[in-house]
Protein backbone atom coordinates (compact mmCIF):
# COMPACT_ATOMS: atom_id res chain seq x y z
CA UNK A 1 0.00 0.00 0.00
CA UNK A 2 1.21 3.64 -0.75
CA UNK A 3 0.51 6.29 1.59
CA UNK A 4 0.64 9.87 -0.56
CA UNK A 5 2.18 11.70 2.50
CA UNK A 6 0.86 15.55 1.79
CA UNK A 7 4.73 16.76 2.20
CA UNK A 8 7.20 14.09 0.87
CA UNK A 9 4.57 12.46 -1.51
CA UNK A 10 3.74 8.89 -2.37
CA UNK A 11 5.51 6.83 0.15
CA UNK A 12 5.63 2.81 1.22
CA UNK A 13 3.44 2.12 3.95
CA UNK A 14 6.13 -0.31 5.32
CA UNK A 15 6.99 2.94 6.66
CA UNK A 16 4.35 4.00 8.84
CA UNK A 17 2.94 2.48 11.89
CA UNK A 18 -0.72 2.66 12.16
CA UNK A 19 -2.62 4.09 15.89
CA UNK A 20 -6.62 3.49 14.92
CA UNK A 21 -9.26 6.14 14.45
CA UNK A 22 -8.66 9.38 14.35
CA UNK A 23 -10.97 10.43 16.94
CA UNK A 24 -8.50 9.92 19.07
CA UNK A 25 -7.60 13.46 18.39
CA UNK A 26 -10.72 14.11 20.31
CA UNK A 27 -9.71 13.65 23.92
CA UNK A 28 -12.40 14.59 26.59
CA UNK A 29 -10.94 17.38 29.00
CA UNK A 30 -9.93 15.41 31.80
CA UNK A 31 -10.79 17.87 34.21
CA UNK A 32 -14.59 18.44 33.33
CA UNK A 33 -15.60 15.33 31.33
CA UNK A 34 -17.57 12.24 33.29
CA UNK A 35 -16.10 8.54 33.60
CA UNK A 36 -18.52 7.75 30.98
CA UNK A 37 -17.28 9.93 28.56
CA UNK A 38 -13.79 9.41 29.76
CA UNK A 39 -14.81 5.32 29.15
CA UNK A 40 -15.99 6.04 25.25
CA UNK A 41 -13.27 8.14 23.99
CA UNK A 42 -10.88 5.01 25.36
CA UNK A 43 -12.94 2.12 24.37
CA UNK A 44 -15.71 2.99 21.96
CA UNK A 45 -14.86 2.42 18.13
CA UNK A 46 -17.11 2.49 15.42
CA UNK A 47 -16.28 0.06 12.98
CA UNK A 48 -17.85 1.71 9.51
CA UNK A 49 -17.48 -0.77 6.03
CA UNK A 50 -16.35 2.33 4.28
CA UNK A 51 -15.21 5.63 4.65
CA UNK A 52 -12.72 5.60 7.90
CA UNK A 53 -10.43 8.64 9.17
CA UNK A 54 -7.21 6.65 10.93
CA UNK A 55 -4.11 7.82 12.53
CA UNK A 56 -0.74 6.47 10.95
CA UNK A 57 2.65 7.80 12.42
CA UNK A 58 5.60 8.25 9.83
CA UNK A 59 7.94 6.58 12.17
CA UNK A 60 10.52 5.85 9.39
CA UNK A 61 10.08 9.05 7.60
CA UNK A 62 9.69 12.42 9.04
CA UNK A 63 7.78 11.55 12.11
CA UNK A 64 4.83 13.37 11.50
CA UNK A 65 1.18 12.50 12.71
CA UNK A 66 -1.06 11.91 9.62
CA UNK A 67 -5.00 11.90 9.13
CA UNK A 68 -5.36 9.39 6.88
CA UNK A 69 -8.67 8.84 5.07
CA UNK A 70 -9.39 5.52 3.77
CA UNK A 71 -12.39 3.17 2.51
CA UNK A 72 -12.44 0.29 4.83
CA UNK A 73 -13.70 -2.04 1.80
CA UNK A 74 -11.96 -1.07 -1.54
CA UNK A 75 -8.67 0.13 0.74
CA UNK A 76 -8.73 3.41 -1.29
CA UNK A 77 -7.39 6.34 0.30
CA UNK A 78 -9.34 9.14 0.10
CA UNK A 79 -7.20 12.28 1.46
CA UNK A 80 -3.84 12.16 3.53
CA UNK A 81 -3.63 15.44 6.17
CA UNK A 82 -1.20 16.49 8.74
CA UNK A 83 -2.35 15.35 12.27
CA UNK A 84 -1.06 18.61 13.39
CA UNK A 85 -3.70 20.51 10.64
CA UNK A 86 -6.68 18.49 11.71
CA UNK A 87 -6.36 19.28 15.42
CA UNK A 88 -6.17 22.53 14.94
CA UNK A 89 -8.85 22.94 12.69
CA UNK A 90 -11.19 21.56 15.60
CA UNK A 91 -9.88 24.15 18.31
CA UNK A 92 -7.09 22.76 19.56
CA UNK A 93 -4.03 24.10 20.38
CA UNK A 94 -1.62 21.73 19.77
CA UNK B 1 41.95 15.72 34.92
CA UNK B 2 41.85 12.76 32.90
CA UNK B 3 42.90 12.46 29.55
CA UNK B 4 40.23 10.81 27.62
CA UNK B 5 40.76 9.20 24.03
CA UNK B 6 38.42 9.99 21.71
CA UNK B 7 36.74 6.82 19.98
CA UNK B 8 34.89 6.54 16.95
CA UNK B 9 31.60 4.91 16.15
CA UNK B 10 33.06 1.90 15.34
CA UNK B 11 35.28 1.90 18.74
CA UNK B 12 38.57 2.97 17.19
CA UNK B 13 41.10 5.44 17.18
CA UNK B 14 40.61 6.72 13.48
CA UNK B 15 38.04 6.55 11.02
CA UNK B 16 37.48 3.47 8.75
CA UNK B 17 37.34 3.58 5.12
CA UNK B 18 36.71 -0.02 3.00
CA UNK B 19 36.45 -0.64 -0.58
CA UNK B 20 34.36 -2.99 -2.59
CA UNK B 21 35.54 -2.93 -6.14
CA UNK B 22 34.47 0.55 -7.62
CA UNK B 23 32.96 1.43 -3.92
CA UNK B 24 34.43 3.40 -1.28
CA UNK B 25 32.85 3.19 2.41
CA UNK B 26 34.07 6.25 4.12
CA UNK B 27 33.68 6.73 7.80
CA UNK B 28 33.45 10.43 8.41
CA UNK B 29 34.32 11.77 12.01
CA UNK B 30 34.75 15.37 10.76
CA UNK B 31 31.14 16.41 10.63
CA UNK B 32 29.87 18.28 13.40
CA UNK B 33 25.58 17.81 13.93
CA UNK B 34 22.52 19.80 15.08
CA UNK B 35 19.48 19.49 15.47
CA UNK B 36 17.31 22.68 14.95
CA UNK B 37 13.20 23.13 15.11
CA UNK B 38 11.35 26.24 15.04
CA UNK B 39 9.57 26.52 18.53
CA UNK B 40 5.67 26.79 18.16
CA UNK B 41 5.08 29.81 16.36
CA UNK B 42 8.22 31.37 15.63
CA UNK B 43 9.48 29.91 11.94
CA UNK B 44 9.24 33.55 10.63
CA UNK B 45 11.69 34.21 13.44
CA UNK B 46 13.60 31.55 13.04
CA UNK B 47 13.80 31.95 8.95
CA UNK B 48 15.10 35.49 9.58
CA UNK B 49 17.73 34.53 11.62
CA UNK B 50 18.93 31.92 10.10
CA UNK B 51 19.00 34.15 7.09
CA UNK B 52 21.38 36.15 8.46
CA UNK B 53 23.75 33.53 10.40
CA UNK B 54 23.94 31.75 6.86
CA UNK B 55 22.33 28.35 7.99
CA UNK B 56 19.99 27.22 5.20
CA UNK B 57 16.94 25.42 6.04
CA UNK B 58 15.78 23.84 2.69
CA UNK B 59 12.63 22.49 1.34
CA UNK B 60 11.59 19.19 2.50
CA UNK B 61 13.16 16.31 1.17
CA UNK B 62 16.01 18.60 0.31
CA UNK B 63 19.71 19.28 1.33
CA UNK B 64 21.40 22.21 1.05
CA UNK B 65 24.84 22.83 1.00
CA UNK B 66 27.19 25.79 2.48
CA UNK B 67 30.02 27.26 4.08
CA UNK B 68 30.61 26.75 6.95
CA UNK B 69 26.81 25.46 8.00
CA UNK B 70 24.86 22.73 5.28
CA UNK B 71 21.32 21.47 6.38
CA UNK B 72 18.69 19.09 5.38
CA UNK B 73 14.92 18.75 6.23
CA UNK B 74 14.18 16.19 8.44
CA UNK B 75 10.67 16.78 9.65
CA UNK B 76 8.14 19.50 9.67
CA UNK B 77 9.82 22.82 10.80
CA UNK B 78 13.06 21.10 11.73
CA UNK B 79 16.39 20.32 9.88
CA UNK B 80 19.48 18.68 10.95
CA UNK B 81 22.66 21.02 10.25
CA UNK B 82 26.35 19.92 9.90
CA UNK B 83 29.32 21.96 10.04
CA UNK B 84 33.03 21.33 9.82
CA UNK B 85 33.86 19.29 13.17
CA UNK B 86 37.29 21.20 13.65
CA UNK B 87 35.76 24.85 13.50
CA UNK B 88 32.24 23.80 14.66
CA UNK B 89 32.96 21.32 17.53
CA UNK B 90 30.51 22.91 19.61
CA UNK B 91 28.26 23.39 16.70
CA UNK B 92 25.21 23.26 19.42
CA UNK B 93 26.38 26.59 21.22
CA UNK B 94 27.22 28.20 18.26
CA UNK B 95 23.86 27.83 16.87
CA UNK B 96 22.28 28.81 19.98
CA UNK B 97 23.66 31.98 19.76
CA UNK B 98 23.21 32.55 16.52
CA UNK B 99 19.24 31.84 15.83
CA UNK B 100 18.20 32.45 19.60
CA UNK B 101 14.57 31.92 21.23
CA UNK B 102 12.97 31.09 17.96
CA UNK B 103 14.41 27.60 17.76
CA UNK B 104 15.15 24.48 19.65
CA UNK B 105 18.72 22.89 19.33
CA UNK B 106 19.80 19.41 20.28
CA UNK B 107 23.41 18.41 20.15
CA UNK B 108 23.63 15.38 17.44
CA UNK B 109 27.57 14.98 16.43
CA UNK B 110 28.25 11.73 18.45
CA UNK B 111 24.48 10.23 18.29
CA UNK B 112 24.93 9.16 14.43
CA UNK B 113 27.49 7.42 12.18
CA UNK B 114 28.23 8.87 8.82
CA UNK B 115 29.55 7.15 6.12
CA UNK B 116 30.37 8.44 2.29
CA UNK B 117 29.69 6.06 -0.42
CA UNK B 118 31.24 6.59 -3.31
CA UNK B 119 31.46 4.88 -6.73
CA UNK B 120 30.82 5.57 -10.21
CA UNK B 121 27.03 4.27 -9.72
CA UNK B 122 25.27 3.84 -6.34
CA UNK B 123 21.74 2.78 -7.45
CA UNK B 124 22.44 -1.38 -7.75
CA UNK B 125 23.67 -0.87 -4.00
CA UNK B 126 20.93 1.16 -2.58
CA UNK B 127 17.93 -0.20 -4.07
CA UNK B 128 19.24 -3.99 -2.49
CA UNK B 129 19.23 -1.83 1.27
CA UNK B 130 16.43 0.74 1.14
CA UNK B 131 13.02 1.53 -0.53
CA UNK B 132 14.41 4.91 -2.04
CA UNK B 133 13.86 5.16 -5.51
CA UNK B 134 17.25 6.72 -5.94
CA UNK B 135 17.59 7.09 -9.66
CA UNK B 136 14.94 9.01 -9.86
CA UNK B 137 15.34 11.36 -6.74
CA UNK B 138 17.21 14.61 -7.99
CA UNK B 139 21.06 15.26 -6.67
CA UNK B 140 20.53 17.32 -3.05
CA UNK B 141 17.92 14.59 -1.83
CA UNK B 142 17.56 14.03 1.77
CA UNK B 143 15.61 11.45 3.16
CA UNK B 144 15.05 9.04 6.25
CA UNK B 145 14.61 5.61 5.02
CA UNK B 146 14.96 2.16 6.51
CA UNK B 147 18.17 -0.05 6.06
CA UNK B 148 18.67 -3.33 7.20
CA UNK B 149 16.34 -2.78 10.32
CA UNK B 150 17.94 0.32 11.16
CA UNK B 151 16.43 4.35 10.60
CA UNK B 152 18.92 6.29 8.44
CA UNK B 153 19.41 9.52 6.81
CA UNK B 154 20.62 9.73 3.46
CA UNK B 155 21.86 12.31 1.70
CA UNK B 156 22.20 11.98 -2.32
CA UNK B 157 24.76 14.25 -3.39
CA UNK B 158 25.16 12.63 -6.87
CA UNK B 159 24.72 9.13 -8.64
CA UNK B 160 27.87 7.85 -7.29
CA UNK B 161 27.82 10.28 -3.89
CA UNK B 162 25.20 9.48 -1.16
CA UNK B 163 25.98 10.37 2.82
CA UNK B 164 24.53 8.17 4.85
CA UNK B 165 23.58 9.00 8.96
CA UNK B 166 22.89 6.06 10.88
CA UNK B 167 22.28 5.22 14.60
CA UNK B 168 26.09 5.42 15.78
CA UNK B 169 25.51 2.23 18.43
CA UNK B 170 24.44 0.54 15.13
CA UNK B 171 27.53 1.49 13.37
CA UNK B 172 29.04 -1.83 13.14
CA UNK B 173 25.66 -3.33 11.62
CA UNK B 174 24.90 -0.62 9.36
CA UNK B 175 28.54 -1.73 8.10
CA UNK B 176 27.95 -4.42 7.78
CA UNK B 177 24.56 -4.43 6.36
CA UNK B 178 26.55 -2.50 3.35
CA UNK B 179 29.54 -4.43 3.29
CA UNK B 180 27.14 -7.28 3.01
CA UNK B 181 25.08 -5.32 0.00
CA UNK B 182 28.30 -4.39 -1.81
CA UNK B 183 29.93 -7.69 -2.17
CA UNK B 184 26.32 -8.99 -3.63
CA UNK B 185 26.41 -6.04 -6.40
CA UNK B 186 30.54 -5.67 -7.13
Amino acid sequence: MIIPHPILGPRDAQEFVYLGDASLIDRPDGMTAGIEEFHDYLYQRTNPAGEHQELWYHEQGDRSWLVVTRNTVTHEILKVELARDVARARGRTK
Amino acid sequence: MASLQPLTALGRREPVTVTHGPLTIAERTDVALASVAARKGRMADLAAAARAAGVPLPAPAAHQSGTPYSAFWIAPEMWFVEAPFASHELIAEMLKSALGEAASITEQTDAWVAFDLAAPDLAPLLERLCNVDFPVVPAGYATRTVMEHLGVYLIKHGAGAVRLYGPRSSAQSLLHALETAARSVF
